[in-house]
């Protein structure tokens, strides 16, 4: 691949352990895919809604399943992987607790990465326009944005709290400036950062999760 | 259809009759002997016996994938996909095709000699399966001295095929592709076959299935389920974008000739498949298809039939406009390889072709296979 990677990209491969199962969840055309295969020799799968994505992971040689977040996450067995990656994607799906809770159903860990709508130029632009804040995070005008379920850094770590999640660690990523680790329960980062990536993991042993046969039975 | 046998290992193919102590193992118990299957090859097999691939024909098609039909002189059914830098390319893989068991391109069916008898079978052949065709195909590829196929690809019954190999012969497979298929009948899919089957038994050149020794052939029968079944492979809007209420002559003939062009086509392609397919087959083989149903033969769970295939590498297709076999089916199938922690791709790919996209000019389709097939090439080590 050529070009620089993605900011998210970069540190979602400091994050990963070499060999790991991986599963990319709206994984594009499969470029981070790609990079962890090539730098930390994952075993990787991708899961991707667009038929140009799937195309391009394909003859990338990347396994990929067309499928979105919301339909198809219920299906994998648990702990089929040791990380689920959903970056930039949780504000998107129509369920993001279930999403959330089921990427560490199926993963011992979670990548997350999710723009702060509680940036202090969200709220700025709110305050002085009165309109949905377009941002450089967040381009699109409310009528068109996939974004439908924003959050800010506090809503996120306070659902996690809800799901029994453990942050193992938070980076604030922002365009042209160095990734920072960051306190996510920090009053002040709810302001400061643009976007956080999230390392998470269970807090305790998860219920006992349904059988992959009874998942199996859905469809069989 | 009693062809000479072509010594195991010779390329090119032709019929492998298997000696009386190798029956086939029929699901319904019964032993079938002697056993030939008709096959074709394609390519070499190179030295150490790993750029095998077996492509598994649909419901009416034959062993001849790639090369002209011997009956009706047209193109191979896949010369779309297998050729000189296609993604099935000979120079790089050894192709094999077979004709499935049942079949009337060579491999034993309805209409081979019953050795009990010396006449043809017809009805008294036994009942077959899509796992007894599949069985079929493992003797074979052994008996050409394959262990491991590089990949089994086949579209519609073909894709069954494909998945059926997976669940009973997984060690022995590195790669699979089930193109537009499902992992089981459906009442549609039962309903439809029933029509063909009524529509051969009540033309009374069928004589109770024995027309062969009478000299005789059910051909109104077999031409109508022909075209029921003809239907059912393309979508409305191919239908309506091809024909429309387009008309074969000036006018209406106000009777029951072929007004519009739609029923022409239909005629056409009744009166055609009749030359080159025998009816009791068609009989066999869609009853094969209706009793297909992979999750009730694994204790009514899909994943559990995927369970031992973790080390093969899947690719699902589908086609948005496809009602025979639809994106739901194969997603079903996906899921439960996920479930059963097998490595899967799967894509929907976008036409309003219907079911017979899979033998038409779909570039989406070449592309995923493409993809699919280098990649797993390179990790294999083919050149």
């Amino acid at each position: 691949m050529s070009g620089p990677l993605r900011d998210d990209f970069r540190e979602i491969l400091r994050l990963v352990r070499p060999d790991a199962r991986v599963l990319d969840v709206g994984c594009g055309e499969g470029e981070l895919l790609e990079v962890l295969t090539r730098e930390k020799n994952i075993d990787g799968q991708g899961l991707e809604l667009s038929a140009e994505g799937v195309g391009a992971c394909l003859a990338r040689g990347l396994a990929v399943v067309q499928g979105d977040a919301d339909r198809d996450l219920d299906h994998f067995p648990t702990k089929a992987f040791d990380y689920a990656i959903l970056s930039k994607t949780l504000q998107q799906v129509r369920d993001p607790k279930h999403v959330l809770s089921e990427l560490l159903r199926i993963a011992e860990r979670a990548v997350v990465s999710v723009p702060n709508f509680g940036h202090w130029r969200v709220r700025m632009a709110l305050i002085t326009t009165g309109r949905m804040p377009e941002t450089q995070a967040l381009p699109e005008p409310w009528w068109s944005t996939p974004n439908i379920h924003l959050c800010t850094l506090r809503d996120f770590t306070s659902l996690c709290a809800d799901l029994n999640l453990r942050i193992d660690s938070c980076v604030s990523l922002a365009p042209g400036k160095p990734p920072r680790q960051i306190d996510a329960a920090a009053p002040i980062e709810n302001w400061r950062a643009e976007t956080a990536l999230f390392l998470l993991s269970r807090k305790a042993e998860p219920e006992p999760a349904p059988p992959a046969a009874t998942k199996a039975d859905l469809f069989s | 259809m009693n062809a000479v046998a072509i010594p195991t290992g010779e390329t090119g193919g032709g019929t492998h009759r298997f000696p009386a102590d190798k029956p086939l193992r029929l699901d319904s118990g019964a032993l079938l002997s002697p056993l030939e299957i008709g096959y074709k090859t394609y390519g070499a097999l190179n030295a150490d016996k790993s750029n095998a691939v077996l492509v598994c024909h649909a419901l009416t098609g034959d062993q001849h994938a790639a090369s002209t039909h011997p009956t009706t002189g047209k193109p191979g059914w896949w010369e779309r996909v297998i050729g000189p830098g296609l993604p099935l390319d000979p120079d790089r893989y050894f192709i094999i095709s077979t004709n499935v068991v049942g079949g009337c391109m060579g491999s034993t069916g309805p209409g081979s000699l019953d050795p009990t008898t010396g006449k043809p079978y017809a009805l008294s052949f036994p009942m077959i399966t899509i796992a007894d065709m599949v069985r079929a195909q493992a003797m074979l590829v052994e008996a050409l001295g394959i262990e491991t196929l590089f990949a089994v690809v086949g579209g519609s019954m073909g894709g069954m095929q494909v998945l059926q190999w997976a669940a009973d012969y997984p060690e022995r497979l590195y790669s699979a592709i089930c193109i537009a298929a499902a992992a089981r009948h459906s009442a549609q899919n039962i309903a439809f076959h029933e029509v063909g089957r009524q529509a051969i038994m009540a033309d009374p050149d069928w004589r109770g299935g024995a027309y062969e020794v009478q000299g005789v052939r059910p051909e109104k029968g077999l031409a109508v389920a022909r075209m029921a079944a003809h239907i059912t492979y393309l979508s409305e809007t191919a239908l309506q974008r091809k024909f429309g209420r387009e008309l074969q002559r000036d006018g209406l003939s106000w009777g029951f000739d072929a007004d519009f062009q739609v029923e022409s086509y239909l005629r056409h392609q009744g009166a055609s498949f009749v030359d080159r397919f025998d009816a009791n087959s068609y009989l066999y083989i869609t009853r094969a298809l209706d009793y297909f149903d992979l999750a009730g033969s694994h204790g009514g769970v899909l994943a559990q039939a995927f369970l031992r295939a973790r080390a093969v590498r899947f690719c699902v297709l589908s086609f948005s406009s496809d009602w025979l076999y639809s994106t739901a089916e194969s997603r079903d199938i996906v899921r439960a390889l996920n479930a059963a922690g097998c490595r899967a791709s799967f894509a929907e790919i976008e036409t309003d072709k219907g079911h017979d996209a899979f033998f038409l000019d779909e570039p989406a389709l070449d592309s995923a296979l493409r993809g699919f097939l280098d990649s797993n090439a390179e990790k294999r080590g083919l050149a």
